[in-house]
């Protein structure tokens, strides 16, 4: 990030745009009647702030709200019929069952955007687990990074393949990939059969066991999270006020604050629930490791959206690919890079699941996890038409499907329940999304 | 007398008024169906051009020609004297032609920062530079007086159809191009908002950026081009400066290729066949 542009006063940029909220809009040539001139300058208000946010929730861009206050409904009526929900114990459970949700989502977020779907995530992330299994299990003995990373590699070329389909011979992707479900459902039962004993291979590894099964120290758990909110708030800070200072589209010092105040009693509250003893023989506190790994991919991937060619492509080409086309934007390698990483991001996905189960059987249902992943991505925000998505809407979507999951078994329903209430949240989600759109072609 | 006599591109390009870009027997086929037959037409630096013509008179295919969606069948073209060839659209960026299209192109999901930059980003350190682009697109919105749209970060989905145009429009001049060529402006457009866009291609025009216009509607034709430049059936059958022509006898050139009488005598005997606005 660039901090060493050397800061002269607004006045040396943009002399008649600059932050003079006062300049009289009728002064200036070219305006005609019947245009209505809403907030004139970049630097709004507090008040004028919430006034052009309620104007984009209006116009479907209602961010992660209604996901996040869905989320904490759902909190409150698990929690209300059974006040073992918010423990410690059944808290960080719930994170480490979410992770794969999680992390699934994510995967599908990239093509989401795009406006194409992988529906092979769940397989995908079944092989990314096996071959990862494999190679650290005691006939191959690999390192765990470099099982892990030949797993990834594995699935980033499935999704490279489904995205060379897709792109050179243009089939619909929907096709292409539920192709790819029955066919790595079938890769895989022929993996587990040839290398597992009785249709599971073993995780043996102890680094691998640990990316779900072990904790960081409740020291280093606090050293991570203070480090971290304090290089979010860092950045964020320091990206608003420059902004500001150069007359920049900003939120208000107040919003910025706000949101920064937001992301740190938000780590502070789960590592305080992840560092009290959840432990019933043995003490047992700490992060586990694999929410740091999850944040990672998270701001990594956000980055990549954010503020790279690449992710600004992504969402020109699921918005309007002609559009995008004529810009000399390549079509053709950006959906491909779009492809690899959802196999990629998969791929952790699988080693994820087969962390926490401890092994990966061959009776992994890769259908059902590939339906989790879609609406983990849609529920939390993402649109199935394209354009639209983030890779925090796939860790709050994730997190909402883990709670529904979590807080069922703990009433003791069964899974026919918890499938009908995720179809309603999903539905309710796809609502949501379908009413926004409407609302924004209307305007 | 002939119109095509009337046509002043006769002779070598860049000799006299130096045209920006000089077209010379365009043709292009598809299989069979010739869409352009052999057209010639100079395009003059800070002159709006407007380019009618009929429902299949190839206006679309002959844009197309010049903005490198795809290369003529034969005919050379001139930039600034110079022979060229534009067969792709970053030919044509490269050499300072910038189409804006009847849709637009834009990314309803992107602010208005964002489109006018899709393809183009500023980058520092590779990354996106959003603090010179958003300078840069206010500047070039502030420099044409668009003044309607209220945040340059608004999403372009979220603008109304002249802020839309206007958007397109600064983003073709934002890229220093020399010839803008527009696709019906304001063929979706209502009252005020196509004054609005007429209003902005006369200032590109005054900014000494050539414009080349498709329009059916003549009345804007006539209130905003310098000069007219009429296809029929594929073929230039008249080009000229605009006070050459009036109403009926552009819409006759329109209709049949023809006119049957110079445009300072025409036949009040056939100025109530055809309304000028159809």
């Amino acid at each position: 990030m660039p901090v060493s542009s050397p800061q002269t006063p607004p006045s040396s940029t943009t002399p008649d745009r600059g932050p003079a909220p006062g300049i009289p809009p009728h002064a200036e040539p070219g305006r005609l009647a019947g245009i209505p001139m809403l907030e004139r300058t970049p630097n709004s208000t507090f008040g004028q702030y919430l006034t052009g946010w309620a104007k984009r929730i209006r116009y479907g861009e209602s961010g992660v709200l209604p996901v996040v206050g869905g989320l904490i409904l759902l909190v409150i009526i698990f929690q209300v019929q059974d006040s073992v929900f918010l423990s410690a114990g059944n808290l960080t459970n719930l994170l480490v069952q979410g992770s794969v949700f999680v992390l699934l989502g994510m995967a599908e977020v990239w093509v989401l955007i795009l406006g194409e779907i992988d529906l092979s995530v769940g397989y995908n992330a079944g092989i990314g687990a096996v071959i990862t299994a494999i190679l650290a299990g005691s006939q191959h003995n690999f390192p765990w990074w470099l099982a892990i990373a030949a797993g990834m590699l594995a699935t980033a070329a499935i999704g490279a393949l489904w995205g060379v389909l897709v792109i050179r011979l243009r089939l619909p992707s929907f096709v292409v990939t539920l192709a790819g479900l029955l066919g790595l459902e079938g890769l895989l039962l022929y993996l587990v059969n040839a290398y597992g004993t009785g249709g599971t291979i073993r995780i043996t590894n102890n680094v691998l066991n640990d990316i779900t099964n072990g904790n960081l120290s409740p020291v280093a758990g606090w050293v991570v999270a203070i480090g971290s909110v304090a290089l979010f708030a860092a950045a964020t800070i320091l990206r608003d006020t420059r902004r500001r200072r150069s007359g920049m589209v900003a939120p208000p010092m107040a919003i910025t604050l706000l949101k920064v105040g937001a992301v740190a009693v938000a780590v502070v509250v789960l590592v305080l629930i992840c560092n009290t003893n959840r432990g019933i023989l043995v003490p047992l506190r700490g992060v586990p490791y694999v929410v740091p790994i999850i944040v990672g991919f998270l701001v990594i991937f956000t980055f990549m959206l954010g503020r790279t060619r690449f992710g600004r492509y992504l969402y020109a080409i699921g918005g309007n690919a002609e559009a995008a086309r004529r810009g000399g934007v390549s079509l053709g390698w950006n959906r491909l890079w779009a492809f690899v990483l959802t196999g990629f991001t998969a791929g952790a996905a699988g080693i994820v699941y087969a962390s926490r189960l401890g092994s990966i059987s061959n009776n992994i249902d890769g259908g059902q996890l590939v339906l989790y992943a879609v609406a983990a991505a849609v529920i939390g925000g993402a649109s199935l038409f394209g354009g639209r998505g983030k890779m925090i809407h796939a860790l709050l979507g994730g997190l909402v499907i883990a709670t529904i999951y979590n807080g069922m078994g703990l009433l003791g329903l069964a899974a026919s329940y918890q499938y009908m209430a995720t179809a309603l949240v999903l539905l309710a989600a796809v609502t949501i999304d379908a009413l926004a759109r409407r609302g924004r072609t209307a305007n | 007398m002939t119109t095509v006599a009337e046509r002043d591109e006769s002779g070598p390009p860049g000799a006299a008024g130096r045209p920006l870009l000089s077209l010379r027997g365009i043709t292009k086929s598809f299989g069979a169906v010739q869409a352009l037959r052999g057209v010639d037409l100079d395009i003059m630096p800070g002159k709006i051009t407007a380019l009618v013509g009929d429902n299949g008179a190839g206006k679309s295919t002959m844009i197309k020609t010049i903005s490198g969606i795809w290369g003529p069948t034969s005919g050379e073209m001139y930039w600034d004297g110079e022979p060229v060839t534009a067969r792709t659209p970053r030919d044509a960026d490269a050499l300072g032609i910038a189409t804006v299209y009847q849709d637009l192109a834009l990314c309803d999901n992107l602010d208005i920062v964002q489109n006018m930059f899709l393809g183009h980003e500023l980058l520092t350190h590779r990354l996106l530079d959003e603090t010179e682009m958003e300078k840069s697109a206010r500047q070039t919105l502030a420099d044409l007086s668009v003044t309607s749209v209220s945040s340059v970060r608004q999403l372009v989905g979220s603008l109304s159809g002249g802020q839309r145009q206007s958007v397109a429009v600064a983003r073709a001049v934002m890229r220093d191009s020399k010839l803008v060529i527009m696709d019906e402006p304001t063929a979706a457009l209502g009252v005020s908002q196509t004054a609005q866009v007429l209003d902005l291609i006369r200032r590109l025009g005054d900014r000494g950026i050539a414009v080349l216009v498709i329009s059916h509607n003549l009345s804007d034709v006539f209130s905003v081009a310098d000069r007219l430049a009429v296809l029929y059936l594929g073929t230039l059958v008249s080009s000229g400066p605009v006070t050459e022509y009036d109403a009926q006898s552009a819409v006759e050139l329109i209709t049949t290729g023809d006119r049957s009488q110079p445009a300072d005598a025409a036949s009040p005997a056939r100025s109530t066949d055809i309304d000028p606005e159809g």
